[in-house]
């Protein structure tokens, strides 16, 4: 490596800057996580645990496992149909179909839970009919899983569909040559192919799912123990300044992060070349 | 990359495969596509639509909505900037320089990305009010963070945070070290070679994570309304207005707001799809 200060910076400015960088992390990301469990113990240990034998907030844990288990497999199950139709298959409008996919990530949260109520509220476009059929979706269980679904539309997609544009499709015109069945084919090649990449979307997509606010809040009606998912959950214990209880909840939706930039961080380093490109570092 | 181009008229418009199940994978996709994503957001802007132009211009009028179209607007702004500055320091820090912990840093940067955007508002206003860890440090100047234009702009910088950095990584990454070299071998100061010949590559890449940036924040809800304060005229955004006018059962003055912030987002987009297209024609696959 050359010395001179012409090629690179000198040792003041190199710690200077990383001291910038740290900082600034420091500040933005790790203060908020550590005042986080810090308030959530702030009255000890037994009361934090005390927030868990709240039936509410029970309800809201199980209704926020409920709505992501719902959600992440119907998306997992469009992402492999979009990525199969897209990366295997030349067609015209491809383009525009990548762009109309990765659409919900440009939408605000709000925006996103607001076009369900436009279309399924007491005004809204179906509502009368819905009303006629007594089935309920917004203020109800099948509207917050809607709006989970449009918020966490395309993470699964977005992580198969460059990978196995990348991959081509020699192996799986191999295994059809010798014999094997599409389905068999999709089982036993392109599955295999594509399965870390398929966890890092479903890790991606499932954090969303449960962590997800704005769209949930505008569709739920923020009923106690029947349509309050964790996040929303945590609202009303704030706003109800009962902040022990609400760290306490938010802990857990923190530990949730933690698990999944963890996992985030082990797929990239262990598993980078089994990646859609822009995942290896 | 590969763009389908129909070349003449073909019976199936897609060129033949010898794979199987195109018919019932794009099928279901686009299906599924139409009714979660499609016919909503076409809802939405019916809806709107049914008031005219001229009724969506009146809603963006009124002082309450032109206010909180402005606080969002140049809050999100502002975080973007801020991110740009200290989003190109981390990237060239982690890129360029060893030091302990830099794996644990590199990963806890798509933090804003994991952490449900409710817990981030909580622990920002509890850190940022005048009697939280940050908010007492400047309360005896007599400046208040939390419940403030501020507390906004705090929350919005965290939530762009990732962008910058993500999007200028991988092209730092990438440079040509010998481009650098030859700006050094030419004679040029280290600060030259910085702001003259690295800075102007990055452009592209910083442009495109700031305009991402600022597209979540405008449409930034669960972090900010914590913080916000959400007073009228003052520190009340967009989308928080837009939660008002349905509770108050107005389905047209909310989607005429949500119909202006498609359309800021819309503009956004373009700008990103735009940079990109210079940037691969400029310097390359970018």
């Amino acid at each position: 490596m050359h010395s001179s200060s012409a090629f690179s910076e000198s040792p003041a400015v190199r710690w200077t800057l990383i001291a910038i960088a740290i900082g600034f992390l420091a500040l933005f990301l790790v203060l908020p996580l550590i005042a986080v469990f810090a308030e959530a113990l702030r009255r000890g240990i037994g009361m934090f645990l005390e927030a868990f034998a709240e039936p509410d907030t029970q309800a809201a844990i199980r209704l926020t496992l409920l709505v992501s288990a719902i959600a992440v497999p119907l998306n997992l199950v469009f992402g492999l149909a979009a990525a199969w139709a897209i990366a295997k298959f030349e067609f015209p409008g491809k383009s525009l179909l990548i762009t109309l996919i990765d659409l919900p990530f440009s939408v605000s949260p709000v925006v996103s839970g607001l076009v369900y109520v436009l279309l399924f509220g007491a005004k809204g476009v179906l509502g009368p009919t819905l009303d006629d059929w007594d089935f309920k979706i917004i203020f109800a269980v099948p509207g917050i899983v809607l709006a989970t679904i449009f918020v966490t539309f395309p993470f699964i997609a977005r992580e198969l569909i460059p990978l196995m544009q990348e991959q081509g499709t020699a192996e799986e015109e191999a295994a059809l040559t010798l014999g094997a069945s599409g389905f068999r084919t999709f089982l036993t090649v392109t599955l295999p192919n594509v399965r870390w990449a398929l966890l890092y979307g479903v890790l991606l997509c499932n954090a969303r799912a449960m962590g997800e606010f704005g769209a949930v809040s505008v569709v739920s009606g923020h009923i106690r123990g029947l349509t309050n998912t964790m996040p929303l959950h945590v609202e009303i214990l704030y706003n109800e300044y009962n902040f022990v209880a609400a760290f306490a909840v938010a802990s857990l939706l923190a530990a949730l992060a933690f698990v999944t930039l963890g996992a985030k961080s082990f797929l990239e380093w262990r598993h980078g070349d089994a990646l859609a490109a822009t995942r290896r570092h | 990359m590969s763009v389908a181009v129909a070349r003449g008229w073909t019976p199936t418009l897609r060129k033949p495969s010898a794979l199987p199940g195109f018919g019932l994978t794009f099928g279901f996709a686009v299906t599924y596509l139409s009714l979660i994503v499609l016919i909503p957001l076409a809802v939405l802007v019916w809806r709107a639509s049914g008031i005219g132009l001229e009724g969506i211009w009146h809603v963006a009028t009124t002082p309450r909505v032109l206010a909180a179209l402005q606080v969002s607007f140049f809050t999100s702004a502002a975080a973007a900037l801020i991110n740009a500055v200290f989003g190109v320091i981390v990237a060239w820090v982690l890129v360029r320089y060893d030091f302990p912990g830099k794996r644990l840093i590199d990963a806890a940067v798509d933090l804003p990305f994991a952490l449900p955007t409710a817990v981030a508002g909580i622990a920002l206003a509890a850190l940022y009010a005048t009697n939280g860890w940050i908010g007492s440090l400047f309360a005896p100047w007599g400046i208040k963070i939390a419940f403030t234009p501020y507390g906004i702009l705090i929350a919005l910088v965290f939530i762009g945070l990732p962008f910058v950095v993500r999007t200028v990584q991988p092209v730092l990454e990438d440079f040509d070290r010998e481009v650098e070299e030859a700006s050094a071998t030419l004679g040029a100061t280290r600060a030259q070679t910085i702001f003259r010949v690295i800075l102007p590559a990055l452009s592209p890449a910083i442009l495109t994570g700031v305009a991402m940036a600022f597209a979540r924040a405008v449409g930034e809800y669960g972090s900010v309304i914590f913080i916000a304060g959400n007073m009228p005229f003052v520190s009340e955004i967009a989308p928080l207005l837009i939660v008002t006018r349905l509770e108050e059962f107005d389905y047209s003055g909310a989607a005429a707001i949500a119909t202006i912030m498609l359309a800021i987002s819309f503009v956004a987009l373009l700008v990103i799809n735009g940079v990109q297209a210079y940037s691969r024609r400029r310097f390359g696959d970018a």
